[in-house]
């Protein structure tokens, strides 16, 4: 009905922590780039918004589709209320019910899949950072 | 059927993702996780719908799997739009800036 919407809120508050994240990364690049810092510039590094950038693809994605879908079964309207269930009392309850089960369920495997990507990119950027002072030698 | 187009899409931008050595030019990791995103709030909507019906959920009408593959279809396809018009957005090889 709109279960979507959980993970379009979570999308919307992981795209403002995004840009936040994005910024002060860039104020913190700024130095190593003019070279004044001593900063191990060869060390692979995975930043926290390209982290982020992953969760919204998947959030987004995910939201953009299933709003499709829900537009295809009539749920979604060009049109005030533009939730059909919204029209009477009864379907609002059975939405706030779907919302809060199925749409809470989305946003968790949907971060619980992103989390397993990033221990699974973090684990092999360290065994790549490991290897990489005997590769030189 | 909806949730099997998908994931068949998602696995196909997958090793596309895997096998381009422009994966980054071409944004296929976004594509990529735009169908694994809705794939899982697919399969979501699947175990509960599961959960209700139990194994009446696979005794569907023709015409309702026939709709459900149109979807499927046409999901993949506003998928591919999407990626199409972020990379035309990001323009990752200036050919708009030319």
């Amino acid at each position: 009905m709109a279960c979507f919407l959980v993970p379009a809120a979570e999308a919307v508050v992981v795209t403002a922590a995004y840009f936040v994240v994005k910024k002060k990364e860039q104020k913190l690049q700024a130095p190593k780039l003019s070279g004044a810092s001593g900063i191990d510039q060869e060390e692979k590094k995975i930043t926290w918004s390209k982290r982020l950038s992953w969760l919204l693809a998947l959030l987004w994605g995910g939201v953009f589709l299933l709003a499709f879908e829900h537009f295809w079964h009539g749920e979604i309207v060009p049109f005030p209320p533009f939730l059909t269930a919204m029209s009477n009392p009864a379907d609002a309850a059975e939405m706030f019910h779907e919302m809060l089960t199925v749409g809470v369920s989305m946003a968790v495997i949907v971060t619980a899949a992103w989390g397993a990507i990033c221990a699974i990119v973090s684990a092999n950027v360290k065994k790549v950072n490991a290897a990489k002072p005997v590769k030189d030698k | 059927m909806t949730l099997l187009i998908t994931v068949i899409a998602a696995v196909v931008a997958t090793i596309l993702w895997y096998t381009n050595e422009q994966r980054k030019t071409y944004k296929l990791g976004t594509l990529a996780l735009m169908y694994w995103g809705a794939s899982l709030m697919w399969f979501i909507d699947f175990v509960f719908e599961y959960a209700e019906l139990k194994a009446e959920y696979f005794n569907q009408a023709f015409a309702d799997i026939l709709n459900d593959t149109l979807l499927g279809v046409s999901v993949v396809v506003l998928g591919l739009v999407a990626w199409v018009i972020i990379l035309l957005i990001k323009d990752p090889k200036g050919v708009l800036r030319k």
